[in-house]
């Protein structure tokens, strides 16, 4: 808050730092923001050519994506893991971060510490390890491998956003529902996870998206029929740049943004993530 | 209630433990093997990476280019972070939104854009010729510079998030003392609002680090074949080359060198409160 002063001046000096950290902030944001809209703009082009600004607008790579069976399979593949991952997330991870939020042993932080190791370790050698470790077993990849891994490289988001939601959470609260005779799992029910809803809610919809996007491990563990999205639009790109690439990547940020929105809404997203 | 609460802990420690620390185990047993049986035990495959150049050259230039992707995101992130912390409660949402998209994007679809725009016909060379910068079209795609921009825009959530949540915590009237006592808004930034919010800075710096140099799909869409980080080196000689000790013996190499650069950054972390409140 300003400071009442005795006689006005032209404070210069705090001018130029609010000057030059304003003008960093808007040359980052453009920066941010810019790759996603030329996208959008490139992919309405009416042309074969993907070319910035586009060479007249049409909608005909989007109608064209009606036509691409295989990316509709990836797509279709890609939500499917996202969901089973997703879930397993949270009902492993929201437990979990209860535990370690109540405990204060050491072993709880070491926990804490190997669930959070995923984040900070390169996932592809993870893939790779993964992957070694399941012939090593005699098994070949599949899909409920592949969704395992995911589990592995997600489930940090989960813990994240619980425990931060745990650490607001008044333990005179559980208290008072255990003294007024409520079991446990009614105390869980009725006071715990309505508090920390948003957080699990939150951490699920990271862990949704960061699923949907994984590369690294899913180029391991996915097997021979399986393919997902984001390997599939890799291919696309490393071999012919079309168009359709363009549309697809349009729905894709268009649906981030949605349900970015929606995230927002409902489970707070910006005030969870930080 | 403490037995109680640990045995929630149990299925996801198991999950852990069986698909986590075993396959990390497995590998470090492969790393440690001449063929691929996992029989002799030898070190051959670690004296081999460190005896060709070109194999630690590639691990030096990975560690670098975390090293530049980090200090760009913290030129822009700071600024960014000082001002969210400043504006009003909506603006920080709609700012902090803005900052989240691009990593909320799909990485493909975000290397993507960043290839129509950095191509020789690309956005940026036709702004800059349009401007009469270069009558040359620049070189950005499959170069370092390229891959630096890129992971800067994509990473910088990791950078932004940490050091806005230790400044909003900050007591203001710190830095109305200290401009009370007569020091102008950039040495209180220098002096008092910076050193505060250093383990925000440096949490940020950890998670961007560690993301830059595993970004697999960025450094290998945008670098192109002959920019060759440690990721694709992994990747190349377990599935291209199908070495899979050596691949091995390289992940477990890459892990350690990410984990003492984040060792080394989480001691400073450790360091830096003491220091602030003396």
């Amino acid at each position: 808050m300003p400071a009442a002063r005795p006689r006005w001046r032209p404070d210069w000096e705090s001018l130029s730092l609010h000057a030059t950290f304003a003008l960093i902030s808007a040359v980052a944001i453009v920066f941010l923001i810019a790759p996603s809209l030329i996208v959008i703009l490139t992919s309405l082009t009416a042309s074969q050519s993907l070319r910035f600004p586009p060479d007249g607008l049409s909608l005909r790579w989007y109608a064209a994506l009606l036509d691409a069976h295989q990316m509709q399979q990836a797509t279709w593949t890609s939500l499917v893991v996202a969901f089973w991952a997703t879930l397993l997330c949270a009902v492993l991870g929201t437990p979990a971060a209860l535990a370690i939020a109540r405990s204060d042993r050491v072993g709880a932080r070491l926990l804490d510490l190997l669930f959070m190791s995923p984040l900070l370790l390169p996932a592809l050698a993870f893939g790779f390890a993964a992957l070694v470790f399941i012939y090593k077993l005699g098994l070949r990849p599949s899909i409920p491998f592949l969704i395992l891994g995911h589990v592995i490289v997600c489930v940090p988001f989960v813990l994240r956003t619980t425990l931060a939601a745990l650490t607001q959470l008044d333990p005179s609260l559980l208290d008072a529902s255990a003294s007024l005779g409520a079991g446990r799992w009614m105390t869980f029910r009725r006071v715990t996870l309505p508090l920390i809803g948003r957080g699990v809610g939150a951490g699920s919809f990271l862990a949704f998206m960061a699923s949907f996007d994984n590369v690294p491990v899913s180029l391991f563990l996915a097997d021979e029929r399986t393919e997902v999205l984001p390997i599939h639009l890799w291919q696309q790109i490393e071999t012919n740049l079309d168009v359709r690439t363009a549309a697809a990547s349009g729905v894709i940020v268009v649906f981030t943004l949605l349900l970015m929105l929606l995230a927002e809404r409902f489970a707070g997203l910006t005030s969870q993530m930080r | 209630m403490q037995e109680d609460g640990l045995r929630l802990v149990l299925p996801l420690a198991a999950v852990f433990v069986g698909f986590f620390v075993a396959p990390l185990f497995m590998l470090l047993a492969l790393s440690l093997s001449r063929e691929a049986d996992m029989h002799a035990l030898t070190l051959a495959h670690y004296v081999k990476f460190f005896t060709d150049p070109f194999n630690y050259s590639i691990l030096w230039a990975t560690l670098l280019l975390g090293v530049k992707a980090t200090v760009l995101c913290l030129l822009f992130g700071y600024p960014i972070a000082w001002i969210a912390s400043r504006v009003h409660a909506r603006w920080q949402t709609v700012l902090l939104f803005l900052v989240i998209l691009p990593i909320m994007t799909s990485v493909v679809v975000r290397t993507f854009s960043w290839i129509v725009i950095l191509g020789r016909q690309g956005v940026l060379n036709r702004i800059a010729m349009g401007l009469g910068l270069t009558s040359e079209p620049l070189r950005l795609l499959f170069t370092e510079t390229g891959v630096v921009m890129v992971l800067a825009q994509v990473q910088m959530p990791l950078m932004v998030l940490p050091i806005l949540t230790v400044m909003s915590k900050l007591d203001p009237n710190l830095a109305d003392a200290s401009r009370v006592l007569g020091a102008g808004e950039w040495r209180t930034l220098w002096r008092v609002t910076l050193p505060l919010s250093l383990p925000g800075v440096i949490a940020g710096c950890i998670l961007t680090y560690s993301a830059s140099v595993t970004a697999f799909v960025t450094q290998t869409l945008i670098g192109g074949a002959r920019l060759v980080y440690m990721p694709l080196h992994i990747y190349q000689q377990a599935i291209g080359a199908n070495n899979w000790p050596f691949a091995a013996a390289i992940s477990i190499i890459f892990m350690l060198a990410v984990l003492c650069v984040v060792a080394v950054l989480n001691m400073l972390m450790r360091v830096t409160p003491d220091h602030a409140s003396r």
